[in-house]
């Protein structure tokens, strides 16, 4: 009952573990390219939920400094991949990630 | 002035944001994806500021919900969504994926019941006024070349965009 109603560093932690999980599963099982690209997105949040958290504990701001830097990198990210959907939409008429077979063996 | 109620609100934003996240990868539709990935990242915001981090909260807002979610949105208006709607939704490795999932989370659950003792129990109540001062001044001053490669990767990343989405180079 302690453990339910004292908010510590592992509940945060465990929130985080559930969402990375959520984006695994979808990126993985998901056929649609632009839900493949928006369960990155909800890896990569649960990664900064983790660094937030972390920098909640140590008292310090480096982690949120570079949960910043992980924003930046997902803004670059989903312009890249959206601009690689666009191409491939352009090439194929289709959406899904199936279909992009091209390298393959 | 202290938090009211923390334990509540937390378990309210975790709700909503596990609850999105479901909706985000189950949802046949991209743009009601979309629209629940918004939610689970306001609902995250809210989770940075339980945490005292405003900064970062703001971005979150401000970059992702408005910023990244909205270029989201605008591909989705693009490709034409008809289609694949009446499509088979999930891939024909889905088995495989969930079994993967559930050992990863296997992994994690094993790793933070052994490792429960290393986080401390309570956390110092830490109240900054000067959250988005100290973190502009860690920027600007000990990040300063971190801070120049990301601005580098986004030129990258706008050039790349624009050669990607071009139709005659």
């Amino acid at each position: 009952m302690e453990s339910v109603l004292h908010i510590t560093t592992l509940h945060y932690l465990v929130l985080g573990a559930a969402l990375f999980l959520l984006g695994v599963i979808g990126v993985l099982t998901r056929r649609n390219v632009v839900i493949v690209l928006m369960s990155i997105e909800l890896i990569l949040n649960a990664v900064n939920l983790n660094l937030v958290a972390f920098s909640r504990m140590w008292g310090g701001l480096h982690g949120q400094v570079f949960a910043i830097f992980v924003i930046t990198d997902a803004a670059a990210e989903a312009a890249v991949g959206l601009g690689i959907l666009i191409a491939f939409f352009r090439n194929k008429e289709t959406v899904n990630i199936d279909e992009v077979n091209l390298l393959k063996w | 002035m202290a938090p009211v109620a923390t334990p509540f609100f937390f378990y309210v934003l975790s709700g909503i944001m596990l609850i999105g996240g479901i909706l985000v990868i189950t949802r046949k539709n991209p743009v009601h994806s979309a629209v629940a990935l918004i939610l689970t990242l306001l609902a995250q915001a809210s989770i940075y500021l339980m945490l005292y981090a405003p900064f970062v909260a703001g971005v979150q807002i401000i970059l992702y919900a408005g910023g990244i979610m909205v270029l989201f949105l605008f591909v989705i208006m693009l490709v034409s969504i008809d289609r694949s709607i009446r499509e088979r939704q999930f891939n024909s490795q889905r088995v495989v994926g969930i079994i993967a999932a559930t050992a990863l989370g296997g992994l994690f659950i094993a790793v933070y019941t052994k490792g429960k003792d290393i986080f401390p129990d309570h956390v110092l109540p830490i109240v900054e006024n000067d959250n988005t001062q100290k973190i502009a001044t860690m920027l600007y001053g000990q990040y300063m070349f971190a801070f120049e490669i990301a601005s580098l990767l986004l030129l990258v990343a706008i050039i790349g965009a624009v050669v990607m989405a071009k139709k005659r180079i």
